[in-house]
């Protein structure tokens, strides 16, 4: 059974990642997850200098999801190279770094930085964090400055380059389309929706950032559509992710046209959530008498 | 079981996490298999049972979540994990405790308390617990049994001293507070506190937020610490915590 696949030059022994936010830096989780069988592991949100975040609350519960308002919460670049990097080195796994700047300029900074560091199989380029004044979502908004963005990162580096694309857009193909032609390697969709929660007692806001991300099962059917949309619109390959619980959420991405998955805010409820869907994708194959995972991949476009 | 109206004890078999669990530590637990609500809930534990191997917890029914716990039936699994965070420092010997209680707050102080019972026995130990109502403290009992002074107090006068237990303590402590100080409750209690003994060197507090992982790596449960410059500070309470120093936390702003 072949497992394998190349998203954007990033080689991931099985279709499985975990998303950006949701794992850390990785070491978090070493004695709950085997990080050796995941197929990619995307860190946290990383920035030119370190960041604290916005403040409390972070986080509200919706039904079937999460609000977060993290506010890319992140020791810097140079503590990452220099500290989380090297204490990742041992695991058999792809580290794909997800960078976040305000200027176009310090995403080119991250980018030239990252290239060639020991350790680092490619960067996420996260032009969709709606929880940042500057930066973040205001670039993946559209398409001529998501376009800018990579533009500069591709020059800055020879590593894979993957644009993590907001939902809370128009069009998110026109954005797709643009980033591809810019020279990305891969799209990864979608990155949490832009909702917010008030507290009835107090007539406030929740949370402290007033707008958060929403994340979860709730947002999947909206991303199974964004993966569909793409990958009739751009030739790059696709990571899918929203609201992955299980192998049968997984394959629903995988068939709307994503190569690979990334599960995100299951992490937290069940941290064995990424073995268990390549488990499931695995029995899936099985059962179906399929040989390679690609066979799969965009497999509902074919039979409309 | 249902301890108060509104707050249940239960007892989970599970003789590792009887044995690994400390003071002050919690389980990060799921409420049910449904979607909704999605995260799990932080609980500290309550007591201990290494012999038995079983582990307690005390929650109040607050939302949804708890809600669906409250129904799960003795013999049916439960998922947890845990233990996790930081626990409370042990007094060294000799030295003198005060150890104060807000409503619920007082479970993972019952804990402790059992630990110090067990090391150098009561005596030296003061509790204050307190609550809105004399109803609504839980786990009166079950500290005196243990043989520790302990003084109530009420806002509404319904049990023991009038007003919040940092000014009970106050009162009969005469303001002077011994070298070991342990808290627990609600943030309003925890801010009296930190007005009253901000700088007290050893005095530790068990601090609640909104969790998602439980583990640090979502970096949603945060706290402030006392910082000198502009740029706020935070700890993470799952990971940090959700035992700090007093003298560390940014409670006054």
């Amino acid at each position: 059974m072949k497992l394998e696949v190349n998203i954007g030059g990033v080689i991931m022994k099985n279709p499985v990642a975990t998303a950006s936010g949701t794992f850390g830096f990785g070491m978090e989780y070493t004695g709950l997850v085997d990080l050796n069988r995941l197929g990619a592991l995307v860190v946290k949100g990383t920035t030119l200098r370190p960041r604290s975040g916005n403040p409390a609350p972070r986080i509200c519960e919706t039904p079937a999801g999460v609000l977060n308002a993290i506010g890319l919460e992140n020791p810097g670049v140079e503590a990452v190279v220099e500290k989380y990097l090297p204490s990742l080195k041992d695991y058999d796994v792809p580290v794909i770094i997800n960078i976040a700047g305000d200027t176009v300029e310090e995403y080119a900074a991250l980018a030239a930085r990252l290239d060639g560091c020991a350790g680092v199989a490619g960067l996420e380029v996260n032009i969709s964090c709606p929880n940042v004044k500057r930066g973040g979502m205001l670039f993946g908004s559209d398409p001529d400055s998501a376009a800018e963005v990579i533009r500069e990162v591709r020059a800055a580096t020879r590593l894979p380059v993957i644009a993590k694309l907001s939902p809370n857009v128009t069009s998110i193909v026109a954005v797709a389309e643009s980033v591809a032609r810019a020279g990305a390697d891969a799209v990864s969709l979608i990155n949490t929706l832009l909702g917010m929660a008030i507290d009835i007692k107090s007539r406030r806001p929740v949370l402290g950032n007033i707008m958060g991300g929403l994340s979860g099962p709730a947002v999947r059917p909206v991303a199974v559509r964004a993966v569909w949309q793409v990958y009739r619109a751009v030739s790059i390959p696709i990571m899918g992710m929203g609201g992955i619980t299980s192998a049968s959420d997984a394959l629903q991405f995988i068939m709307a046209g994503a190569s690979a998955v990334a599960v995100g805010t299951a992490n937290f409820v069940n941290p064995g959530a990424t073995a268990e869907v390549l488990e499931g994708i695995e029995s899936y194959m099985a059962e179906n008498n399929i040989s390679d995972i690609s066979q799969l991949v965009g497999a509902a476009h074919r039979l409309s | 079981m249902e301890v108060i109206p509104g707050h249940r004890v239960m007892g989970l078999e599970a003789p590792e996490l009887a044995m690994a669990a400390a003071p002050g530590q919690f389980l990060h637990v799921r409420c049910s298999d449904s979607l909704d609500p999605l995260l799990r809930r932080p609980i500290s534990v309550y007591s201990a049972d290494r012999e038995r191997g079983t582990v307690y917890i005390l929650y109040r029914i607050a939302g949804k979540g708890t809600e669906l716990l409250s129904r799960v039936r003795k013999g049916e699994l439960v998922d947890v994990m845990g233990p996790l965070g930081s626990g409370y420092t042990l007094p060294k010997k000799g030295e003198g405790v005060a150890v104060l209680g807000g409503g619920v707050g007082i479970a993972p102080l019952c804990f402790l308390l059992a630990e110090i019972k067990k090391l150098y026995g009561p005596e030296k130990v003061s509790v204050f617990l307190g609550a809105a109502n004399y109803t609504a403290i839980p786990a009166v009992d079950q500290v005196r049994d243990m043989g520790f002074a302990v003084h109530i107090a009420t806002d509404d006068g319904s049990g023991g001293f009038k007003g919040n237990v940092v000014q009970l303590a106050d009162e009969v402590l005469g303001g002077s507070y011994p070298e070991r100080v342990y808290a627990c409750g609600p943030l309003p209690m925890l801010k009296g506190l930190a007005r009253r003994l901000g700088d007290h060197p050893a005095a530790e507090v068990s601090m609640e937020e909104h969790m998602a992982c439980g583990v640090g790596a979502c970096l949603s449960c945060i706290c402030r610490l006392r910082a000198d410059g502009e740029e706020p500070r935070y700890a993470h309470v799952c990971k940090d915590g959700p035992v700090f120093r007093l003298k560390e936390l940014e409670l006054l702003d």
